[in-house]
């Protein structure tokens, strides 16, 4: 294999575990401040029980998240050094503003966050959980920006090969900043309103009927329940924006060969690029047209017109792009059928918690994890289908590659593929180790001073 | 813009004074918590609780200044910035699998199930060796202008181990900062045994660097120039008699004094910067590239300036706050 394409995998292998946390950091960030917000205005204890076990949660997947995070800004370095040369000028000042707007806020108050209830008053807590929370949502957004410049690209202008910025508001709102930037928002509110639906179906299963647990089941169903339709629709107004800006894209996810009308929606195929053709169609008459294009006779691009005259293909690998949009929409609707269904169960004779199934606890449980899986699927859709630009219509992928030797990059590759995969099984390990502990009667321990020697049996910041 | 002369001239001297400015203070701040990583395996059990409850609130905001450092050099001279990092390829992905290991270490260690928690405290000196390690390596290279060959390559090594001994020594001072009975008294004696690799280390760098470049030998030995930098060794000379001092003497009742040697470390981390800051410039990359031919347009670099201004003053009162907040001895960490 060459050197672009273990880059490449690379890079997808660091930003896939970079990008699990901060899904999950950027809503539980709010999450728990409505948690504190909750229990400042009620005083009730089972708010205070909710917020101290997902403050260690999202204490473990900050620290996950920003140590992945540290890879990621030295890659574009020893990556893909051609991506600053060329862009730098555009991609350079959104990625300082992250940096200064974001990280360092949120990096300095997650330590009064964490440690510093008990240290400081409590509306400084509260501002500082609030300020957290803040940081990570402005981080993901600068950084949406600039990737959605690299979909939609201007208010620049090239001479010799560089870009040169000619209009900074036109770079920050470029047409997909919007839907990409809402998407991923929703996105990572569905990861942890499942994630907490998951864990706390667990703790359920083995017998935790504490308050904590209940809010928490309701916090998530009714957060989830929120949230998905208007994640469905945001999807589909996302979609009719790329098919204006990135047909090919489109064309792809669709599975659609020839521009044509009355498109069918594909629900299986495999798309075979040797042939251009697919197997085994099985699909809804017309509904491709209809969803793109409102009525049955639209006439949607096919893959076809994104070959050059001599032959070149201009538009992304198919079968990574149509599977990918697939899983995620299904995973969607997954989500809609489960928070749905519990929260009609939860609300009919109000029966709470205890208005659930147990089999249906059964299903939440691995459910916990469906939010990673659409949001990979989501950006896999998306990146891959750029293929084979990495600034649509400005810079191809292979212009920017680092000319490291292919046996370095592969040795890196192994080390962080075997790194990554021993934290996944840690992480996921202690989440489930954590919410088993919690239903064992997670007691707040007597207060010690730490004093070398004198300070032996106690265990801090579990 | 025109009002300060020519942005093509001052702008790059800014940002790689602003640049130089976050990797001190890089060095500085995350120096002291690899450290006290890399002092583990000395300790306790206990007292590795701590240690690490005496850095636990502080690690991630040090870190973050590595992230702008990097990123002022992505940003600001975007053509050294792939020439540099490409050519410490290695390194690089050495020293980021250490921060990986270190920085979950912190969580995991008290929150897998307590048998796990030596593996974790094994994975925390691990990362935190291997990442002051491979930058001391990485600091050798650029010494050596990015070059490789065998002899290159044994002086970085030679770099590498002294930066760690550094790491090591402002670790052992915060320690004595922090600490109390006694954990601080072996950190006054791990102070006392560091210091004198510091000194080595500083010696050697400043012994090789202007032979390596006849550049920078001129800029050392000639008149007048060397009249700017004879106060550096000076000065690098009395702090260390002053520490050492210190260091005799402590720890004193009531805990007068434990601030000291932190502050003689930093003073002395400044010091052996700005000699090697003022050797280097005006290259970004050793002898090949000058900050004024690596930096981006004049208007991208404004753009940032721009924030900069107001940013940076908000980061160091908050960051300010922070150190306030969790003045003092260390004590447990806690959520509630
Ligand atoms: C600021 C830029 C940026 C951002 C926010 C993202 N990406 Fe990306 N992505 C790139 C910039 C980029 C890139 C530098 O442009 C790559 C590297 C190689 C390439 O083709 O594009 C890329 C490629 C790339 C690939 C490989 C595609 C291929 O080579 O066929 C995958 C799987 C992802 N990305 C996944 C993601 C995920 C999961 C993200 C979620 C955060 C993400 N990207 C955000
Ligand atoms: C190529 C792209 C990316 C780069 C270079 C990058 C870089 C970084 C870095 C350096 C950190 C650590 C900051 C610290 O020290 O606190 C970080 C953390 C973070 N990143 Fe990214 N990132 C990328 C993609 C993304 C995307 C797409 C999102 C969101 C949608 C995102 C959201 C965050 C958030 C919220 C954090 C805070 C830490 C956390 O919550 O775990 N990043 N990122
Ligand atoms: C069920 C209906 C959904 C539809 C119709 C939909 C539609 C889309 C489309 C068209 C894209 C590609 C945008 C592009 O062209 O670049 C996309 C990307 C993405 N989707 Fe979805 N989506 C749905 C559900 C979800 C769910 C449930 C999640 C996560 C919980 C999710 C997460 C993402 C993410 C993270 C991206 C990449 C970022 C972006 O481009 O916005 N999607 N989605």
């Amino acid at each position: 294999m060459d050197t672009l394409i273990l880059s490449r995998i690379q890079f997808g292998a660091n930003i896939s575990f970079h990008i699990l946390f901060p899904t999950i950091t950027i809503a539980l960030g709010w999450v728990l401040l409505f948690f504190k917000l909750r229990f400042n205005a009620t005083g009730d204890m089972k708010w205070m029980e909710a917020y101290r076990f997902w403050v260690k949660v999202f204490a473990l997947s900050f620290a996950m998240g920003v140590v992945s995070g540290i890879t990621m800004s030295f890659q574009f370095g020893t990556n893909w050094p051609g991506f600053m040369e060329a862009v730098g000028n555009i991609a350079g000042p959104l990625l300082a503003y992250e940096i200064m707007t974001a990280f360092f806020l949120e990096a300095v108050f997650l330590g009064i966050m964490l440690f510093g209830f008990s240290r400081v008053p409590g509306w400084l807590h509260t501002l500082s959980t609030f300020l957290v929370a803040f940081g990570t949502s402005m981080s993901a957004f600068w950084i949406i920006v600039l990737n959605s410049w690299m979909h939609t690209p201007q208010g620049f202008e090239m001479i010799d090969g560089v870009a040169y910025a000619t209009n900074w508001y036109e770079i920050i709102f470029n047409p997909s900043l919007p839907y990409r930037f809402t998407h991923m928002m929703l996105a990572s509110g569905l990861t942890v309103a499942f994630l907490i639906v998951g864990l706390s179906a667990f703790r359920w299963l083995l017998g935790d009927r504490s308050g904590g647990v209940r809010a928490t089941i309701k916090t998530g169903v009714y957060l989830g329940a929120l949230l998905i339709p208007v994640q469905i629709l945001m999807g589909d107004l996302h979609g009719l924006n790329t098919l204006e800006y990135q047909p090919q894209k489109v064309a792809a996810m669709e599975g659609n060969w020839e521009t044509q009308s009355n498109v069918p929606l594909l629900l299986f195929a495999i798309p075979d690029e040797e042939a251009r053709e697919n197997r085994m169609e099985i699909g809804i008459p017309n509904m491709a047209s209809i969803i793109l294009k409102h009525k049955a006779d639209g006439v949607v691009p096919g893959l076809n017109d994104f070959v050059t005259e001599d032959g070149e293909v201009m538009h992304p690998p198919v079968a990574p792009v149509f599977w990918s949009f697939r899983i995620m929409v299904a995973t969607g609707f997954a989500m809609l059928l489960l928070s749905w269904t519990a929260a009609y169960l939860m609300l009919r004779k109000k029966r709470g918690p205890e208005g659930i199934p147990t089999l249906m606890y059964y299903a939440m449980v691995p459910m916990a994890f469906s939010g990673w899986v659409a949001t990979l699927a989501g950006w896999y859709t998306t990146e891959i289908g750029r293929q084979p630009w990495l600034v649509q219509g400005v810079l191809t992928t292979k212009q920017a590659v680092a000319d490291v030797p292919a046996p370095m990059v592969a040795t890196t590759l192994i080390a962080y593929l075997a790194i990554y995969a021993l934290l996944l099984t840690a992480y996921i390990s202690v989440l489930f180790y954590l919410a088993r502990k919690a239903v064992d009667g997670d007691l707040p321990r007597p207060r010690t001073a730490l004093s070398g020697q004198a300070y032996a049996r106690n265990v801090p910041a579990e | 813009m025109e009002l300060f002369g020519d942005p093509a001239q001052w702008l790059p001297f800014t940002f790689a004074a602003l640049m130089g400015v976050s990797i001190l203070v890089y060095v500085v701040l995350d120096g002291f918590d690899l450290g006290v990583g890399i002092l583990f395996p000395f300790a306790s059990d206990a007292e590795k609780d701590v240690m690490v409850a005496s850095i636990g609130p502080f690690w991630d905001a040090n870190e973050t200044w590595l992230v702008l450092a990097i990123g002022l050099l992505l940003v600001a001279f975007p053509a050294a910035h792939g020439a540099i990092l490409t050519s410490l390829y290695l390194p690089v992905a050495i020293m980021l699998i250490g921060l990986i290991l270190r920085g979950v270490a912190f969580e995991f260690r008290v929150k897998a199930p307590t048998p796990h928690k030596a593996t974790w405290n094994w994975a925390f000196f691990a990362g935190s060796l291997m990442t002051s390690l491979s930058q001391g390596f990485m600091l050798g290279k650029y010494l050596m202008g990015l070059e490789s060959t065998l002899g290159t390559w044994i002086f970085a090594m030679i770099t590498a181990v002294f930066l760690t001994v550094a790491y090591s020594f402002i670790g052992a001072c915060w320690l004595i900062l922090k600490t109390e009975e006694g954990l601080q008294r072996k950190s006054v004696a791990w102070a006392k045994g560091g210091i004198w690799g510091l000194v080595l280390g500083l010696g050697l760098v400043s012994m090789a660097t202007p032979l390596v470049s006849t550049r920078i030998f001129d800029k050392w030995f000639s008149f007048p120039e060397m009249l700017y930098l004879a106060p550096l060794p000076m000065l690098s000379g009395l702090i260390v008699l002053l520490m050492w001092r210190s260091l005799q003497s402590l720890p004193k009742p009531d805990d007068r004094g434990a601030r000291t040697p932190f502050l003689y470390a930093i003073a002395l981390f400044v010091l052996a910067f700005g000699g090697l800051a003022y050797s280097f410039y005006p290259y970004v990359v050793p002898e090949k590239l000058t900050i004024y031919e690596a930096a981006s347009a004049p208007e991208s670099l404004f753009i940032i300036l721009v924030g900069t201004v107001f940013v940076l003053p908000m980061i160091a009162g908050y960051t300010a706050l922070a150190y306030t907040v969790f003045k003092g001895k260390a004590v447990e960490l806690r959520y509630d």
